[in-house]
């Protein structure tokens, strides 16, 4: 019995801008929704140019965008297939969003191994880019909980990959920035949590110094992040607040989130971003730590998604969008690095206000391409000036180079192919893992001749 | 049989998901599901069929059932839901939300592409609902809850033979009601306008779109509420209200 609502779907090809993150660069594709795990490759099937499996488009650059292809988005195959409550391992469809593993999860006592600092991911893209979180450096990357999945090309062949299975293909897999074949199910191993708070402790330091001596005190707490003011030179230079925190291991109602009802509600415009910025994060802050250290019993939304609150914050950013920079360090170089980084960036004057400070642990990652490795991480936004942004992203990315680190694909619209086949020489090796019909525009960006 | 929302704490309620694969119905079933329903599931794909079963028993459904079956043929639905409430024990709800797009342009030139959206959204319906009014008015319990559209409220020439099977459709359901409400049944109409999907992922727009999660808790609750006529999102109330009283003079020629 042939299947109408199937062709349906097929044809109904859009053209729409699909925006990244950053909202840079901007670029038309046709949009093919994913609805059923035998959707691909029927419906690509007479699809000669450009594929690229896409979610919810929470990377930054345009590894999730293909200019004038396809975007297969796989939002709409979101079912969850088995959970197993001894073990913890919940199997689902690559659709599925970490918002929706947690709405399922946390009632049931369970939560995600690593997250980023946003939940409306999905699992699918979580293995792509290999994500961390403020938990790498006890727990490593996603993809390290992630026990199997079956990945199909285009060819039609599927495959199970797992540690054991198609080790390959698992390996290029993960990070593998969606191009080795379209995840259609994946298994992860989820925790055990009893409450939904987070023993949480803030501690302002004053520079790298400082925040490398609280990451060797909390070597065993689970999670650690920093913020860190990049503005500001002299006495004020690389000051921060660095965040740690635990599950609470008290038994409190695990009940689930409730819906974010704050949307951020127009696009604002260029000139506005500095001031409005710099005044919110500076309430959030000087306001929320103005003492040397705060001690606090606190929800686990605001600790890991503190943004996820404000759905579509990236407006804040204006037309022109913004550009995110992520490097890792090796910790040979970690410290010198991060400190010419932050003396560059703070002479440009052009960076937002607060990036993101942390140090990676030395639990190796399971991708081939996977960006973290032991050192220092930083991650700030640049909202886009032409003229400006450019010229010195290019700067850091070199500097990036010489000290050895590399830089971050899911947040990236601005590296040169030079610098990433620098940033990662076994990106060779992976191309052979690559189906043939799957790109993006950001590989076509950084192998142009391949 | 009460028709408030239960937990898993006490009796399940028993439910008959006719199109079960389809988006909304999906939706709609994860949230009872969620709260421990007992489920059937009609859908015409066995492999889809078996992947929205799975979902929903890791729910939290306390009983799931499938059948495989084109409800075209109209000749199998007394034998066909016959053996659903023998397999769920009863009945609560019957919620119908399989039905056809089609394509306007197809049936504008070709009648039996017309015939065929005109016999899934309304002659089939219309088949398992005389069915299934009879049951419940035997029992003198249940809720009928039907999927019809915001596109059956006035003509358009964009989708008038899709609009025009859910005008039929609404307009047997209201005669439904209206014979059947006094025996204890309750009939729900839903008219849903443009839902987001997987389609509208990423598009400048998309949020003004309904989320078929909100449309799906819309739904549920208007079956708790025992409600007649749910319109969703609620705007399409006064939307509908104002394109079902335009002249039609004017209306001829307007490109809505």
């Amino acid at each position: 019995m042939p299947d109408p609502t199937a062709t349906q779907e097929a044809t109904s090809l859009v053209q729409s801008p699909f925006e990244s993150w950053g909202r840079y660069p901007t670029y038309g594709a046709k949009l093919l929704p994913l609805h059923w795990q035998s959707d691909f490759p029927a419906l690509t099937a007479n699809l000669h140019n450009g594929v690229l499996p896409v979610g919810m488009g929470r990377s930054y650059g345009d590894v999730c965008l293909l200019k004038d292809g396809n975007l297969l988005v796989t939002t709409a195959m979101n079912r969850l297939i088995d959970f197993e409550p001894e073990t913890g391992l919940l199997t689902a469809e690559a659709g599925v969003t970490l918002a929706q593993i947690l709405d399922f999860a946390v009632p049931r006592g369970f939560f995600l191994p690593v997250t980023p600092g946003t939940k409306y991911v999905t699992l699918g893209g979580a293995i792509a880019n290999d994500i961390h979180g403020k938990n790498h450096h006890t727990a490593g990357t996603f993809g390290r909980h992630v026990t199997q999945f079956e990945l199909v090309r285009s060819d039609g062949s599927r495959m199970i990959c797992s540690p054991t299975e198609n080790t390959e293909f698992y390996a290029a897999t993960i990070g593998g920035l969606g191009l080795t074949g379209v995840i259609t199910w994946a298994m992860l191993r989820l925790k055990p949590i009893v409450s939904r708070k987070i023993d949480y402790e803030g501690i302002q330091f004053h520079g790298i110094d400082e925040f490398l001596d609280l990451t060797n005190q909390a070597s065993d707490v689970e999670y650690t992040v920093s913020w860190v003011d990049v503005t500001s030179t002299g006495r004020n230079f690389a000051r921060g607040v660095f965040m740690q925190g635990d599950h609470s291991g008290r038994k409190d109602d695990l009940k689930p989130s409730p819906k974010p009802k704050l949307i951020f509600p127009f696009e604002a415009p260029g000139f506005a971003l500095n001031a409005l910025s710099v005044s919110l994060f500076n309430t959030a802050f000087f306001h929320k730590q103005i003492h040397k250290r705060v001690v606090a019993l606190q929800d686990y939304e605001p600790f890991f998604y503190p943004l996820d609150k404000v759905l579509r914050w990236n407006r804040m950013y204006g037309k022109r969008g913004l550009l995110q920079f992520q490097y890792v360090i090796p910790w040979e170089h970690a410290k010198e690095g991060t400190v010419a980084i932050l003396r560059e960036v703070a002479k440009s004057g052009l960076a937002s206000f607060l990036a993101v400070l942390k140090a990676f642990g030395d639990v190796p990652s399971p991708g081939m391409m996977s960006f973290p490795k032991p050192g220092i991480t930083l991650a700030l936004d640049f909202p886009i000036k032409p003229d400006k942004s450019f010229p010195l992203f290019q700067r850091l990315a070199d500097m990036t180079l010489e000290f050895g680190g590399r830089l971050y694909p899911a947040k990236d619209a601005a590296m040169t192919a030079p610098q990433f086949q620098a940033f990662y020489p076994q990106w060779q090796h992976f191309a052979q893992y690559r189906d043939p019909l799957l790109t993006s525009s950001f590989w076509e960006r950084v192998t142009p001749n391949s | 049989m009460s028709t408030t929302p239960q937990s898993t704490s006490t009796t399940p309620r028993k439910i008959l998901v006719l199109g079960a694969t389809s988006g909304i119905a999906e939706a709609t079933c994860r949230i009872w599901a969620a709260q421990g329903a007992s489920l059937f599931l009609v859908a015409r794909n066995a492999e889809k069929l078996a992947a929205v079963a799975a979902d929903l028993k890791t729910r939290g459904a306390s009983y799931i059932d499938t059948a495989v079956a084109d409800l075209d043929d109209t000749d199998q639905h007394p034998s066909l839901l016959a053996h659903a409430i023998n397999s769920l024990t009863g009945m609560d709800i019957a919620y119908l939300a399989h039905g056809v797009l089609g394509d306007q342009t197809d049936a504008e030139r070709d009648f039996n592409t017309a015939a065929q959206i005109l016999h899934t959204n309304f002659m089939a319906p219309v088949s398992l609902l005389t069915w299934l009014a009879n049951f419940c008015v035997q029992r003198r319990s249940g809720t009928l809850a039907v999927l019809s559209s915001v596109a059956g409220d006035r003509g358009r020439k964009s989708n008038y033979v899709y609009g025009s099977s859910k005008a039929g459709l609404s307009a047997f359901l209201g005669g439904l009601r209206n014979r059947i409400d006094r025996e204890g049944v309750t009939v729900l109409t839903i008219k849903p306008g443009p839902i987001k999907t997987a389609m509208t992922a990423g598009m400048p727009k998309s949020e003004k779109f309904a989320d078929v999660d909100s449309v799906a808790e819309s739904i549920v609750s208007a079956i708790d509420k025992r409600r007649d006529i749910l319109y969703v999102p609620f705007q399409w109330q006064p939307i509908m209200f104002i394109i079902r009283n335009i002249p039609e003079m004017i209306f001829k020629k307007l490109n809505l």
